[in-house]
């Protein structure tokens, strides 16, 4: 009996390094570099592509479009002269300014609105008819209200980021975890012990994707906002750069764009992410 | 000494197909000794989860009364505690703060006190070590041992248990059991155990209160006669298989008479 045991472990465990080694076989570098070597590769010879055309034949009209070595000048050109940076700062000022105070008004009305029923009654129909609109509709009426100075872009930011951040908030508040309500509950929580305990920290994965969409929206925002009036900013430099046909200021203009959508959609998604964890389980 | 006074309780949900309302409980009566592990068994159901829910003042009764130390329950207490049949446990929250989150509520403990029964706790238990541990880190057995930790740590005089293995594999469930008997041992509370499972409750309980469904219904209630402490071997024993058939044999009379198929579990 002794002695079978003992095989039946040595098998065991010589079936483990089998395992090991099967699970593990040596990887060529292709291999683990697969999705890094077509994926960049593919761009890469896309732009070689794209410049072979823009540089080596004249199917491409400069009015109509550009090509990358137009673009890579226009913006060294753009750099050196100072401008590109200013225009940043300045669309950049616009979203951190409109963004937070949409966060900290959506997370308050929100909160808010989920905790107490009679006011999300009365509050519902307005919040979904807003909802509802396009906000690129009403930048208009924002120009008629704060000018064409910073305020309106602050302006459009808040008011493309406050809906989902709120949205998202009020149903975080609202769906609070059934079996934790309970527990909650058998230990004799107070209404103000949920609402610490359950109701905000169960939220917060609600409130980090409004966040993320807001982001996304709030981007749209600024660039829309500023290309409506004013002098100044990314939007600004996308507007004036189609009206003058200058398809390379343009396409700087999109490619910072595109740029900073990618960083900010990609941090709120890892910090959404990172927080998903306090959804409960089902 | 009497610890627990189940009195005449009985329940009815309404429907809105049925004017009259489904009858959960009917008029329930069952006392529980301090210190004593009662066990209700029944089919799914039987109203033996509202039953539990009445007694932890979770849901008001329409008739009947329950009292503590003859004091009446009209709302969730202090001197009782639950243990879910799901963790329940808060994810945001690490295992120590989970066990103290009861004594957080009801703040009857100052912050020393709580440091020392959150630690005294998770090692009785057998969970030290994973104090900074977050629940989702942990195994389903795990998890509802963090669950007992809690409802014990709170300090109640009535410990309600609703079916906690119920989610948990065979293996875990077992192990769960004989630790639970163990735990008990230390902490000696008065306990009200609601499960589906018959050889559970004969393992576990001093009683085994055996309802029956539509209205529920205490049909018997059932003294065990095996000492402590108890090994898992005990379930085995001619005399415990006996007593297990003849439980079996009172809820299969009852589901016969409902036309119900009942699967042994």
């Amino acid at each position: 009996m002794k002695s079978e045991t003992l095989g039946g472990t040595k098998t065991e465990t010589l079936h483990a390094v089998d395992a090991e080694s099967a699970a593990r076989p040596r990887l060529s570098f292709f291999q683990r570099h697969e999705s890094m070597i077509l994926g960049g590769g593919a761009v890469v010879i896309a732009l070689a592509v794209w410049e072979a055309i823009w540089s080596l034949t004249d199917w491409i009209s400069p009015l109509f479009f550009s090509g990358p070595s137009a673009i890579a000048k226009q913006f060294r050109y753009l750099l050196l002269k100072g401008t590109l940076v200013a225009d940043m700062k300045y669309s950049g000022k616009n979203f951190v300014l409109g963004f937070a105070l949409a966060l900290v008004a959506g997370v308050v009305i929100g909160v808010i609105t989920g905790w107490y029923r009679r006011i999300r009654l009365v509050a519902d129909p307005f919040l979904n008819a807003l909802y509802a609109t396009p906000r690129v509709a009403m930048v208009p009426l924002i120009i008629i209200w704060f000018g064409i100075g910073m305020w309106s872009k602050v302006f459009v930011v808040f008011i493309s980021a406050f809906f989902p951040i709120l949205v998202n908030t009020v149903a975080g508040i609202r769906n609070m975890d059934a079996d934790l309500l309970r527990a909650a509950r058998a230990f004799c929580a107070s209404d103000w012990q949920i609402f610490k305990t359950l109701a905000i920290p169960g939220s917060v994965p609600f409130i980090l994707t409004g966040v993320r969409q807001g982001v996304a929206l709030g981007l749209i925002g600024v660039v829309v906002g500023e290309m409506f009036g004013g002098s100044e900013g990314v939007g600004f430099l996308v507007a004036y750069g189609g009206q003058t046909f200058a398809t390379d200021t343009l396409f700087v203009g999109v490619i910072i764009i595109a740029f900073a959508g990618i960083v900010l959609t990609s941090l709120a998604e890892r910090l959404e992410r990172h927080f998903s964890r306090w959804r409960p389980e089902r | 000494m009497v610890k627990l006074e189940i009195d005449n309780v009985c329940k009815r949900y309404w429907t809105q197909r049925d004017a009259k309302g489904v009858l959960a409980l009917s008029h329930v009566t069952l006392s529980v000794a301090e210190g004593e592990f009662m066990a209700i068994v029944g089919p799914s159901g039987c109203g033996k989860t509202s039953l539990l829910n009445i007694v932890a003042g979770l849901l008001p009764c329409d008739e009947g009364s329950v009292a503590i130390d003859g004091r009446r329950v009209d709302g969730p207490g202090m001197d009782r505690a639950v243990v879910f049949q799901h963790a329940s446990l808060f994810p945001w929250r690490t295992i120590a703060g989970n066990v103290r989150y009861g004594m957080e509520l009801q703040r009857r403990f100052d912050q020393t006190a709580m440091r020392e029964r959150t630690d005294y706790f998770i090692k009785l238990v057998g969970l030290d070590g994973f104090e900074r541990h977050y629940p989702s880190e942990l195994s389903g057995g795990m998890q509802q041992r963090v669950n007992l930790a809690r409802a014990l740590a709170a300090d109640p005089v009535v410990l309600l248990m609703d079916e906690p293995f119920a989610a948990l594999d065979a293996q875990t469930r077992e192990f769960m059991q004989s630790e639970l008997l163990k735990i008990w041992a230390k902490a000696r509370k008065t306990v009200l155990f609601i499960t589906h499972q018959i050889n559970e409750a004969i393992y576990l309980a001093d009683r085994v209160a055996v309802m029956s469904a539509r209205p529920g219904r205490l049909k018997n209630v059932f003294q065990v006669p095996f000492g402590r402490p108890r090994t898992l071997s005990l379930k085995r024993d001619p005399g415990f298989l006996q007593l297990e058939d003849a439980i079996w044999q009172l809820i299969e009379e009852e589901s016969a008479r409902l036309g119900m198929a009942l699967a042994p579990s």
